[in-house]
């Protein structure tokens, strides 16, 4: 059994427990009143990420509107292992129309809310990298450019999971899919391509824009509160490991979505109106190799042991996560660490905060509440 | 009170008159007056408690409406041809979830080759989708259905879609009697959804659902639509009784008692067979009109009951279903047996070609003398089709077929339908115009 020492360096993190916080912040999942919005007893895989991932948004959204909260969700995973009726696990109003077009639908939910004067209850859209990224894009940036009154979540495990695992615009260069072999010269997916969808949320000017991983719970639910709090279209975009497609021991997913934190491959920000405001920082950064390592889609990469069967990808791999920090600013000390936390968005010079959204940036104000 | 209306415009204020709560739209031609209308007058303020949703595509429509059915709202939207294959998977959807939603679809060709005139593939391409779909024989039945199709469709929580003739009524300027205000207040009670998105009472809706019950799900939908057999015959009367004119119901026959020959038709082309119906019988010869107003759910008893026993039947069709003929044909013969040697396909005006009185009374003539084969495409030209035969027999890189036809004509007009095209009321691409 694989075990993780707790560090110090995550002194002054949220890692540690909650009884190191002050009550008001403590999470939302160790509230003995939560709303348990996904409960027990559907069928994800053992480790599943989008499973912990929806609970917890969903949960965290509960607690922000005071349960007044209707999800919509495309069809992927999450949709099937929740709702094999007779059983749900939903204890929110839930709606499933398509695989492309939970964006569009939840824009009607919205609309339908509203005319009817109960826009005390808001709206969760819900869908995979699939449902977001691909056939979901036409819809969602529909929803973003209307502005309408609508929190979308991606939960992004990097391919179309519940097909069998194929390749999204979403999958990682050189990871393999079923329809991305480890085969040939140039093994898995091919560099060059695939989307960066907050940006393009940015890009839209969409109000609240914030990227989490499952291994920063209590980030991912302050994002989740500060999201809440603003009127108007708003983009969560959540890394959820899938040990099935990825590879990855079910005990590893924390780890996994932690590491692909540190290597600077996925970074943690939020953005306002298209501008990025606070930058979760790494805190110890490791090598690429440390998370290719742990998923059997990079095995043609870099061995479970850390030998690099491949170095040239994994230079470009690296040169990817270098870029990515340079470009963000997300190799600042780690606060707790002495330095100074989140000196500035390197995007806009402004102050941001310590990379912990409910303490930190000026996220949420000036928005319509 | 009567107006001199377009047809798209007596169907918005009808449409606006039903108090829907959300309106989603993507423009297409024929079907943006409609759209317009109702947007200009949520603009003007007239709609009050009304959202009119610009969309990005049709697919996007018909799922705001989903979602907007769902969440308690009267949502309304309407499209045509390219736009309904666009939105087709979440038409099924819709009807799937058993949504309400009422949509005008303004009957347009369906592309390849684009084109933006009348015919009915489009609705032909969706009859399976779990919808109920009616279709209107003039603007005051459009006008007439729609507040019909809202209470019809929240008894039955079912959607239903107004099949209008694109131009021909959606397009033509007429005298119609808008429902007021009152009128429809009276006879179509507010929404009360069957199934609610609501944190006061939580529910799932759109789950997977397996084969152990897939088949009874689906067949409840069925069961909708014959429950609807009935309802469309009630609701049709008490919109007559309310607004003093005969609208809606199943089938309509025109002048049947006797006839040897019935012609079976939906939409609009019934106004004409009417006038050739009223020339024959003036001539002694016994022929009768059928318009089908309900075509899903299709009311196989009140056909077999219109036509009869001895009559031939001749089906006249704005679509088909390439590699066999006839779509309502099929219907009508399933309805009143005897098969191809009672039932005749006549395929006509596609794609906005002009169905003339004379043609129809070639047609009937030569069903009278028993010399109507059992599928005809009226007025075709095959000297068109076999100069393409020909040119296909002779090479293999023969090009595509719509342009080699269209330079055929351009270049000298080959048959009787060469110069036979409609005038939209404005030309195609002209700027500001009726683009694609
Ligand atoms: C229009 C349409 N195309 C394809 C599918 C098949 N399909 C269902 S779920 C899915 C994959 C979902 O992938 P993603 O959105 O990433 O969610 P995940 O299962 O990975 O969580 C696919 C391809 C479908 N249901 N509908
Ligand atoms: S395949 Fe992946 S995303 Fe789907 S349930 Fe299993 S672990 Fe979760
Ligand atoms: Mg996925």
């Amino acid at each position: 059994m694989t075990t993780q020492p707790v560090r110090f360096y995550q002194v002054g993190s949220f890692a540690v427990g909650n009884r190191l916080l002050d009550p008001d912040q403590r999470t939302v999942q160790a509230d003995r009143s939560r709303s348990n919005a996904l409960t027990s007893g559907h069928r994800a895989c053992q480790g599943c990420g989008e499973a912990l991932g929806a609970r917890y948004v969903l949960d965290a959204a509960m607690r922000a509107t005071g349960g007044r909260l209707v999800a919509v969700n495309a069809t992927g995973c999450l949709e099937v292992f929740t709702t094999p009726y007779p059983e749900t696990s939903w204890q929110v109003p839930w709606l499933h129309s398509l695989f492309g077009n939970a964006a569009a639908v939840a824009t009607g939910v919205a609309a339908a809310l509203a005319v009817q004067g109960r826009d005390d209850v808001r709206v969760v859209a819900q869908a995979g990298d699939g449902g977001t990224v691909d056939i979901g894009f036409g819809c969602l940036s529909g929803m973003f450019e209307r502005d309408d009154d609508v929190l979308f979540v991606c939960y992004d495990n990097e391919a179309y999971m519940n097909t069998g695992v194929q390749r999204s615009a979403a999958t990682p260069p050189a990871a393999r899919t079923a329809t991305t072999e480890a085969v040939g010269p140039e093994p898995g997916n091919p560099f060059g391509q695939g989307k960066d969808l907050p940006t393009l949320a940015m890009a839209h000017g969409v109000r609240y824009v914030a990227t989490a991983t499952v291994a920063e719970l209590h980030d991912l639910e302050a994002k989740v509160e500060r999201a809440m709090g603003v009127r108007g279209a708003r983009y969560l975009h959540v890394l959820v490991p899938c040990p099935l497609g990825w590879g990855s021991d079910p005990s590893d997913t924390i780890r996994v979505a932690r590491t692909a934190k540190e290597t600077g491959l996925f970074p943690v920000y939020e953005a306002e109106g298209g501008t990025v405001t606070s930058v979760s920082p790494i805190r110890r950064r490791v090598p690429v190799t440390e998370y290719l390592r742990l998923q059997g889609r990079f095995r043609h990469v870099v061995g479970a042991d850390g030998t690099v069967h491949r170095p040239d990808i994994v230079e470009r791999l690296q040169q990817m996560a270098d870029a990515t920090v340079e470009r963000l600013g997300l190799d600042r000390p780690a606060f707790g660490e002495g330095g100074p936390a989140g000196t500035g968005s390197p995007r806009t010079g402004e102050a941001v905060g310590t990379g912990n959204p409910r303490t930190g940036g000026p996220a949420g104000e000036g928005a319509t509440p | 009170m009567l107006r001199q209306l377009e047809g798209s415009a007596a169907v918005a204020r009808a449409v606006a008159a039903c108090r829907p709560q959300v309106v989603c739209a993507y423009p297409i031609t024929p079907q943006t007056h409609i759209v317009e209308g109702i947007g200009a007058m949520v603009k003007a303020g007239d709609l009050p408690g009304c959202r009119f949703i610009n969309v990005e595509s049709e697919f996007a429509a018909m799922s705001v409406a989903i979602g907007a059915s769902a969440g308690g709202a009267r949502a309304y939207t309407a499209t045509a041809s390219q736009g309904l294959l666009f939105m087709a998977e979440a038409v099924y959807n819709a009807a799937g979830l058993g949504l309400p939603i009422v949509m005008t679809l303004a009957n347009r060709a369906i592309g390849a080759p684009i084109n933006i005139w009348n015919d009915q593939s489009d609705a032909m391409a969706v009859r399976d989708s779990g919808w109920i779909q009616l279709f209107a024989e003039s603007n005051q039945a459009a006008t007439d259905l729609h507040v019909q199709a809202f209470r019809l469709a929240e008894e039955l929580s079912v959607p239903v879609m107004v099949c209008m003739d694109g131009f021909v009524l959606t397009h033509a300027t007429e005298q119609v009697d808008v429902p007021t205000q009152a009128e429809v207040d009276a006879f179509l009670p507010p929404f009360e959804p069957r199934q609610l998105l609501d944190p006061d009472d939580p529910c799932s809706i759109g789950a997977m659902v397996g084969p152990e019950a897939f088949t009874e799900v689906r067949y409840l939908a069925h069961a909708k639509q014959l429950q609807a057999l009935e309802r469309i015959e009630a609701v049709g009367r008490a919109f007559g009784d309310a607004f003093g004119r005969l609208s809606g119901g199943l089938v309509s026959p025109y002048r049947t008692e006797g006839a040897e020959v019935v012609v079976v038709a939906l939409g609009s082309i019934l106004g004409t067979l009417a006038d050739v119906v009223d020339d024959l019988r003036r001539a002694g010869r016994p022929v009768g009109a059928l318009g089908i107003t309900s075509f899903r759910p299709f009311p196989a008893e009140a056909v077999r009951a219109a036509v009869g026993d001895g009559a031939r039947v001749v089906v006249v069709e704005r679509a088909f279903s390439v590699g066999f003929g006839g779509v309502l044909a099929t219907d009508v013969a399933m309805a009143v047996g005897g098969g191809a040697g009672r039932v005749s396909t006549v395929v006509a005006g596609l794609g906005g070609r002009p169905v003339t009185e004379r043609s129809l009374a070639g047609v009937i003539d030569d069903a009278l003398r028993d010399r109507l084969e059992p599928l005809r495409f009226l007025d075709l030209d095959d000297q068109v089709v076999a100069r393409e035969l020909a040119r296909m027999a002779e090479r293999r890189r023969s090009g595509p077929h719509a342009e080699n036809i269209l330079r055929d004509l351009g270049g000298a007009p080959l048959g009787p339908a060469a110069g036979a095209r409609p005038t939209p009321e404005r030309r195609a691409g002209a700027p500001g115009g009726e683009g694609r």
